[in-house]
């Protein structure tokens, strides 16, 4: 068997331990049980509560303009970046296809490795500032760490492909799929996945706070 | 203040944390072993599905101590909010997560230890005031104050909190007032501002369809308060009484991380409504008790309440809606502290803006004021503390910078123990601003004669 060939059986597996992980962790959350509100809400309403937070929080309060300017700049950029990456890559898009069913346009090679360098660089700037920020400083673990390296990593994984075309391109596509597999087997163990936490968290807030008429 | 203004040691070890100072009180003389264990009990009750959700949520983004005024302020990270979590944090990820056993068996979350809870004590109690700001910034939408009160939960059963936030709930709890208002002192006190003000108060009325309650901190420090709720209940031509079996709404219960002397207290004053066959309990100018009663009274009861519960403020700005009360014109500039637990984590922002409107003031909002604004610094218990006095001192500059931005004449809240944070500061910087309540502002110039609708 080929190097290649074991990365893509590894991914695959990789994946199923996500999808497991990921129920297991949201299973294991939701089976822990809230006791009853009894209070009389405000007003109804905990579903538009839910979805409104889980979009202002996007845009965060403009009342906290200047207290959230690090955290939405590098944030979008670096979301954005990731995103643009996974889903606008010619190569990845034809991966999508294959496993969809469909595919979509892709941005040139050149824009997709251009982000992918500034993306990098964002990470690197985002683990300089957990480093030296005293407050990051302090709150950081293991999972902080972690998560940092296996999102990093298939992006610097996936930007030497090129490198190795004709010689040993084979072996850096392993290698990059490889990197993903870590990410998605630490995925459902570590913050990453506040993907999808975080629909349950602000909508939950969100559904609370509605029902008191509070600021959401 | 800047947060790369916060020396830190680059030569100490990547993933170092620094350890919050030592200092703490303990209650009862049980081992630590008996304390971790109780506090490890009762952090697990917390444990639903909400308070999951919170904990696995946090992203360690630190977003959170940018709008703590106890960060902003001393620039020190142990203040950020989520960091004051994390025992509670650690418990959850060990005993209740979905991969506990992975945390257990590899040992990856290590037990909370007795000198952990030690340390937090400052964290959980001398700084922070349960205000709610940093919820309405954090990314994942945590409600960290309201995880804040569920670890003092575990903390106080730990024997583990301030010594005088201990001693007073523990007079709620005995004597029915954290001050020491008995039902005597408290007929005593609305006697004397029966005369004193010239306005009938009804007293252990046996039926009405309006209990109105009001603060320890009122009864003893501001007592016009008494006189206020009576005038403006009269204008609007309630039927109403305060009971002496149900007056004190404070809830140092709730404050101290007493769910028992919580549920006891509130208890106290829905007996007492429904004993009366009360429609409505209006509550006094106080921030906490509108959280204890408005938003927690009816699960302490354990069933919705049979009436209606508002703050003074709420009920006021009702009145003036439905013509049942008119004001005289006030002629001066006001600004208006809105109270954490009324306002931000209670819903009821917009009532306060009714009434200054209805006075025909100028009004000033706070600069990042009404559901953003910055706490006095002595809720949550804080006040109680004095330990944590010159912290408290510290974070009203906050406050005092805010309100002096506005230029007003008069600076008016709808809380008592705000007020008396206020005051208190106030003599300590000997600062030009005195707090006044609104209920009272109201009070002096209700139009006497006004029609009363319907």
């Amino acid at each position: 068997m080929e190097l290649l060939d074991i990365a893509k059986a590894t991914l695959l597996y990789s994946f199923i331990v996500m999808i497991v992980g990921s129920a297991w962790r949201l299973v294991g959350i939701l089976l822990h049980k809230d006791k009853p509100d009894y209070s009389d809400p405000r007003q109804a309403g905990g579903l538009r509560g839910a979805l409104k937070v889980i979009w202002t929080r996007s845009l965060g309060a403009p009342d906290f303009k200047k207290e959230n300017f690090h955290l939405k700049t590098l944030g979008y950029s670096m979301h954005i970046g990731l995103f643009v990456a996974i889903l606008f890559f010619q190569l990845h898009i034809d991966n999508w296809a294959r496993f969809l069913g469909f595919g979509w346009p892709a941005l040139p090679d050149v824009v997709i490795y251009a982000i992918g360098i500034a993306t990098v660089v964002i990470l690197l700037i985002m683990m300089y500032r957990r480093l030296t920020h005293p407050v990051l400083r302090l709150l950081s673990n293991f999972d902080d760490y972690m998560s940092w390296f296996v999102t990093v990593l298939p992006l610097v994984t996936g930007l030497i492909v090129p490198l190795g075309r004709g010689v040993m391109e084979d072996t850096l596509i392993a290698i990059h799929l490889f990197s993903v597999s870590l990410l998605l087997l630490w995925f459902p163990f570590g913050k990453l996945a506040h993907t999808y936490m975080i629909f349950l968290s602000r909508g939950t807030t969100g559904a609370i706070l509605e029902r008191r008429g509070a600021r959401t | 203040m800047s947060t790369t203004e916060h020396e830190f040691d680059l030569e100490s070890k990547r993933l170092s944390i620094r350890k919050p100072d030592i200092r703490y009180d303990k209650q009862g003389d049980a081992s630590d072993e008996e304390r971790v264990t109780a506090a490890m009990e009762n952090f697990s009750k917390d444990f639903g599905r909400t308070t999951a959700t919170y904990l696995e949520s946090c992203i360690h983004c630190g977003v959170c101590a940018e709008v703590c005024q106890y960060y902003v302020q001393t620039g020190d990270p142990k203040y950020t909010p989520i960091w004051k979590l994390e025992p509670f944090k650690q418990a959850y990820k060990r005993e209740s997560s979905p991969f506990r056993w992975l945390f257990k068996t590899f040992n990856l979350k290590k037990p909370v230890t007795a000198e952990q809870l030690e340390e937090w004590q400052h964290l959980l109690y001398d700084s922070c005031t349960v205000c709610g700001r940093c919820s309405l910034i954090c990314p994942m939408g945590i409600d960290i104050a309201s995880l804040v009160s569920m670890a003092r939960h575990g903390m106080f059963k730990a024997g583990l909190i301030p010594h005088e936030l201990h001693a007073v709930a523990e007079r709620a709890e005995k004597d029915g007032s954290p001050l020491g208002v008995t039902p005597e002192v408290f007929e005593d006190r609305l006697d004397w501002m029966e005369d004193e003000h010239e306005v009938d108060i009804s007293i252990d009325l046996e039926q009405a369809d309006v209990l109105a309650v009001m603060s320890s901190i009122e009864i003893q420090k501001y007592p016009d308060s008494m006189a206020a709720t009576a005038k403006i209940l009269n204008a609007v031509g309630e039927s109403w009484t305060f009971r002496t079996d149900g007056f004190e709404a404070t809830n140092f219960g709730l404050l101290s991380g007493n769910l028992d002397w919580q549920r006891d207290i509130s208890m106290r004053i829905i007996d007492a409504a429904v004993k009366v066959g009360a429609k409505k309990l209006i509550l006094p100018e106080c921030g906490h008790a509108y959280m204890a009663l408005r938003w927690m009274g009816a699960n302490m009861y354990g069933k919705p309440l049979p009436f209606e519960v508002m703050h003074v403020t709420e009920y006021i700005a009702d009145a003036i809606k439905a013509g049942k009360l008119e004001l005289e014109e006030v002629d001066k500039s006001v600004t208006f502290h809105d109270p954490c637990q009324v306002s931000r984590r209670g819903g009821a922002t917009e009532a306060p803006r009714v009434i200054l409107d209805a006075l025909g003031v100028d009004f000033r909002e706070l600069p990042k004021g009404a559901d953003y604004n910055w706490c006095c610094g002595g809720g949550g218990g804080v006040v109680t503390i004095h330990r944590a006095d010159e912290l408290r001192y510290k974070v009203f500059e906050l406050k005092m910078e805010q309100v002096e931005a506005t230029e007003a004449d008069e600076l008016l809240s709808s809380c008592s123990n705000c007020r008396q944070n206020f005051d208190d500061c106030q003599n300590h910087f000997e600062w030009e601003y005195k707090m006044d309540s609104l209920l009272e502002l109201v009070a002096d110039n209700l139009v006497e004669d006004a029609v009363v609708a319907d």
